[in-house]
């Protein structure tokens, strides 16, 4: 079994997760990648989508995060994250609401910024929605 | 000589000042340990952003193509003031010891031919620099963190002062702001935000750390585009709680004073008053004696 390293999970306001897990897979930029101890120093930035932490071979935690950013060196790995839900706490119909919510400033937009903004909104809201539907 | 009924009537009004200021001393102690504890709480996110910034940096060897958050204009003149205050009045001097100092920088920037905005957080210091410098003053925003302050609170400064570079309205952007030392004593604080200071992340970075190589993915000049806004939030959102702390802990004490001051005054009117109501048995008493001795 491979070693335990340790995990932090923080978001702007407070640290969410500090945990020793064998194995995290996190949603970066370019495709998922997973750590195990050892790992080569990397900063990857992260797409929305699902972050599962490992101890031993089962998946312990599920957390669906929004974007941010991840630090990993050979003991640790770090991520900073915009927006972070556990994924059985994701609410589809809140979700879909977003998409809708999304949608519409999509439409209003008159600026490059803004419709920017919303584009981002939206790519997160959906990615939400798939992650909550795979519980 | 204010009758007693007058004195009972001051003594009760200052009583119920006093109940007042210690009621809000309260309210202002207990918030001031919720703004503690959310100010701890958001260190480690910007002490890792603080961390991946500097190996970032540190690994980008020439300055040339970075993003102007970094790198700058290459002018200096065009400077916009952050001016962060309170909302609500009644802290003391924590508005005012702002001012003062935002007015000081504003004469000497002024003294040196430069340009400068305002841009106001908090009603309070926008209703003291406005009678001097309403042309100068580009926006306030007020009701930050009403109920609790929270990081999109800080992202929607950020990006109004984001939106104001990337229009080209200046080009150095500075906070000024409280930072919190105790209860009793804030600091007034100026912090460049843009472009952004790496050298002191540099410096605060020790050897072991930035001896690591990291790779990049994508590559660095992406992932700084990225990252340089969202630190500016982070900055935003620390001196917002920092400034936060400042006010509950200004407000505390100032009103601790209010609620000793009002006991000294009840005091000595209290004296005065049972002095006074003395004198008028005493007179009283002789007027029936030499009454009584007359007929």
């Amino acid at each position: 079994m491979a070693e335990p390293f340790s995990f932090e999970l923080v978001s702007p306001e407070k640290l969410l997760l500090s945990d020793d897990v064998t194995m995290v897979v996190v949603p970066g930029a370019e495709g998922d990648f997973g750590v195990l101890v050892g790992h080569a120093p990397l900063i990857s930035s992260l797409r929305p989508g699902v972050i599962d932490t490992y101890n031993g071979d089962k998946v312990e935690k599920r957390i669906f995060v929004a974007g941010g950013f991840a630090e990993v060196t050979a003991e640790r790995c770090t991520v900073l994250a915009e927006e972070a839900v556990p994924v059985e706490d994701i609410d589809a119909s809140a979700a879909e609401e977003r998409i809708k919510a999304a949608n519409e400033a999509i439409s209003e937009a008159d600026k490059d910024t803004a419709r920017n903004a919303a584009e981002t909104e939206l790519a997160v809201a959906e990615a939400m929605l798939v992650a909550g539907r795979g519980n | 000589m204010p009758s007693l009924k007058d004195l009972r009537m001051r003594i009760d009004s200052v009583k119920s000042t006093q109940k007042i200021t210690s009621a809000m001393k309260m309210v202002a102690a207990a918030k001031l340990r919720r703004a503690q504890e959310q100010a701890e709480a958001a260190r480690p996110y910007a002490e890792r952003m603080e961390r991946m910034l500097g190996s970032l940096a540190s690994s980008m060897t020439s300055n040339e193509g970075a993003s102007p958050l970094l790198a700058g204009t290459g002018k200096q003149d065009m400077h916009l003031l952050v001016i962060m205050t309170s909302d609500r009045g009644l802290c003391g001097a924590f508005n005012s010891s702002i001012v003062r100092e935002a007015r000081k920088m504003i004469s000497e920037l002024q003294a040196d031919g430069k340009d400068v905005k305002i841009l106001c957080v908090g009603r309070k210091g926008w209703a003291q620099l406005r009678r001097d410098y309403a042309s100068v003053i580009v926006d306030l925003i007020e009701d930050v963190g009403r109920q609790r302050l929270g990081f999109d609170d800080a992202q929607g400064v950020a990006n109004r002062v984001l939106e104001m570079f990337e229009a080209g309205e200046f080009d150095v952007c500075t906070l000024v702001y409280n930072t919190f030392q105790s209860a009793i004593s804030q600091i007034v604080t100026r912090q460049q935000l843009i472009p952004f200071a790496v050298d002191e992340v540099e410096a605060a970075m020790d050897e072991e750390s930035a001896a690591v190589v990291y790779d990049y993915e994508p590559d660095e000049t992406e992932i700084l585009d990225v990252l340089l806004p969202r630190n500016m939030s982070v900055q935003v959102f620390r001196s917002l709680l920092e400034n936060n702390a400042s006010e509950h802990g200004a407000r505390m004490s100032a009103m601790d004073n209010a609620t000793r001051n009002a006991g000294e005054m009840i005091d000595s009117l209290t004296l005065n008053y049972n002095r006074t109501r003395q004198a008028f048995i005493t007179k009283e008493l002789i007027e029936i004696i030499s009454g009584a001795e007359a007929v």
